[in-house]
């Protein structure tokens, strides 16, 4: 591998990687069980696969950006972006309504689905952050990490409390959920989550530099005269808004989170102020790949996409591990 | 101005005092060695200067004190050699000596040419040009020390502290960090206050010693006034000769306890 030296030399890689994200849209839009693109089935590639495609590279992008930020703010490679307590929250709160609210909600202006799961996630994090912030988690981010640990657990334990008392479609219907689905996707959906995700990727891009320096760890970062504390809080928030936001339209898409950025330090390097902005679009492209063979593997039925990306994820990683000379 | 001072400098960690409050002060240039057997509060007194551990009392560094400061503002003052700095493995040199310029960057900002000139610069000083695009996994212990040394000179920081410098280093790599330091020290008027367990090469390179004992300052003054048999059995409980060179070097060897 290449030790790449300056900021400058990352950007014919991200120019590069940009024309792949084009390409992947394109072979995205083009497979499908309605057949390739012609003027014949131009209504179903744009409304029923390019929001799909738009859907998962925003997706992607997101969870693969979070991922990396987490990475980086807790110096830890194992951590993903559902860790401190996104996913269990968000699967709460979207059991919550399916398990309660499907039919008495059917006629709402907005759908509580999303919104449920979007609130169960922050709420997660939220108490996460507070629990470990009251039992020195400004000293220790181990400390952070088992809080979310715990959070996680607890969420799991009532999930499955309330999906006890349910009828088996409910059970299915959450599990779907939880498994993460492309499927239903609509530009509405896209609309609705981009502003979250715009906001939290430029939050999360100002601290690519801030990263970097983390990562000689938090007390050399300190005498570098950099605030910590504010910079690790920050981009937890940042992160969390917009996994939370991805999640609540898309379910609990797994994987992603961990496996693009660690393949794109693998060739890369570790450096975050490269690390970041390659995830957003190796994240997308990835999303986009791994919703593709769903759409045609068990044709007219749909496999979930978190079945698709874990499965060819892992050995694609395992094969990188192989090779792996980066670190976090 | 760029002196540095404890006024009743006081570190706790819990109920546990590191440090009882100390006062001292060292001069713009000067190289103040803190030297002490293990746990006698060397570190916290290091770590004090640069807002890792809390304390009471105040630092002040050219007459201003440090506990007003923000991180940056601190790091533009004091620049921390570490005892085991975090060498992230695949990180380039150059990408490593460019975090020292951190302090002057905005937050959201990235470093500008003048930093990169700087950061080139230091790597040519330090003999560390050719380095430059090397993996930090694939330096040696001597060029590691010698890269977090260029780290801090590109800090720019008038007050450099040093943790265990030398720790890990051979006695040639030794010699050559301490040169290095004493070089940075005259080159760009650095003071300088390390914590050293040797002796010998404490009283060599710092123009002042001062022993702790249990968090207290025992005893302070040139090598030849700290470096002597009674204080040191008295505070590290050990048996020493002390030798005086012509050239004024004091040299500490220990006795073999009796068979």
């Amino acid at each position: 591998m290449i030790a790449v030296t300056t900021t400058r030399r990352g950007w014919p890689w991200i120019l590069g990687s940009v024309l792949v994200l084009a390409a992947v849209v394109v072979f995205g839009a083009m497979i499908g069980p309605a057949g390739v693109i012609s003027s014949a089935n131009w209504n179903i590639i744009w409304n029923v696969r390019m929001p799909r495609v738009a859907l998962a590279a925003v997706v992607g992008a997101m969870l693969s950006l979070a991922g990396a930020s987490y990475q980086g703010v807790f110096r830890n490679p194992l951590v993903d972006p559902y860790l401190l307590g996104a996913a269990g929250g968000a699967g709460l709160g979207a059991t919550v309504v399916i398990a309660f609210g499907r039919s008495a909600t059917n006629g709402w202006l907005i759908d509580p689905l999303p919104l449920a799961a979007f609130l169960g996630a922050i709420t997660a994090v939220s108490v996460t952050y507070l629990v470990g912030a009251a039992f020195g988690a400004m000293r220790s981010t181990t400390t952070l990490v088992l809080a979310g640990v715990a959070v996680a657990s607890l969420t799991s334990a009532m999930q499955a409390f309330i999906l006890q008392r349910q009828s088996d479609g409910v059970v299915r219907a959450v599990y779907n959920w939880l498994l993460g689905s492309l499927v239903n996707a609509t530009w509405r959906d896209v609309k609705l989550v981009l502003p979250y995700v715009l906001v939290s990727a430029a939050v999360l891009l100002v601290h690519r530099r801030h990263l970097d320096v983390l990562r000689v760890g938090d007390e050399e970062a300190l005498t570098l005269g950099m605030d910590v504390r504010r910079v690790r809080i920050v981009v937890v928030i940042a992160a969390t808004v917009g996994t939370a936001a991805v999640v609540s339209v898309s379910g609990l898409i797994t994987f992603v989170g961990i496996l693009v950025p660690h393949a794109v330090r693998m060739v890369f390097g570790g450096s975050y102020r490269r690390v970041l902005p390659v995830c957003v679009v190796v994240g997308a492209a990835f999303l986009i790949l791994a919703d593709v063979p769903g759409r045609m593997l068990q044709n007219p039925a749909e496999t979930p996409i978190g079945v698709v990306t874990a499965f060819c994820g892992a050995p694609f990683f395992i094969l990188l591990l192989r090779s792996r000379r980066s670190s976090v | 101005m760029s002196d540095l001072a404890f006024h009743e400098v006081a570190v706790a960690y819990g109920d546990r005092m590191a440090l009882h409050p100390v006062s001292l002060e060292v001069p713009t240039g000067g190289w103040l060695c803190l030297i002490g057997p293990n746990g006698a509060g060397k570190s916290s007194a290091l770590k004090a200067v640069c807002g890792l551990v809390p304390h009471t009392g105040t630092v002040t560094i050219g007459g201003a004190d440090t506990a007003t400061m923000r991180p940056r503002q601190r790091a533009r003052h004091a620049a921390f050699v570490p005892q085991a700095p975090v060498l992230p493995a695949d990180m380039s040199v150059r990408d490593y000596v460019l975090l020292g310029r951190s302090p002057f960057i905005g937050y959201f900002g990235t470093d500008s040419a003048h930093d990169r000139m700087l950061v080139d610069d230091v790597l040519q000083r330090l003999d560390l040009a050719e380095f430059a695009d090397r993996r930090l996994d694939t330096l040696s212990g001597g060029e590691s020390q010698r890269l977090v040394l260029g780290r801090s000179v590109a800090q720019g920081a008038p007050v450099l502290l040093l943790d265990e410098p030398t720790s890990a280093l051979d006695i040639g790599h030794q010699q050559q960090a301490l040169e290095l330091v004493d070089r940075m020290r005259t080159e760009c008027g650095l003071t300088v206050v390390s914590a050293m367990h040797d002796l010998t090469l404490a009283g060599l390179y710092a123009d002042r010693l001062a022993l702790l004992h249990e968090g207290r300052l025992v005893a302070m003054g040139t090598a030849a006034e700290v470096l002597r048999t009674e204080i040191l059995s008295e505070f590290y409980g050990v048996s020493v000769r002390v030798h005086h060179d012509d050239d004024g070097t004091v040299v500490v060897v220990p006795n073999r306890r009796a068979r």
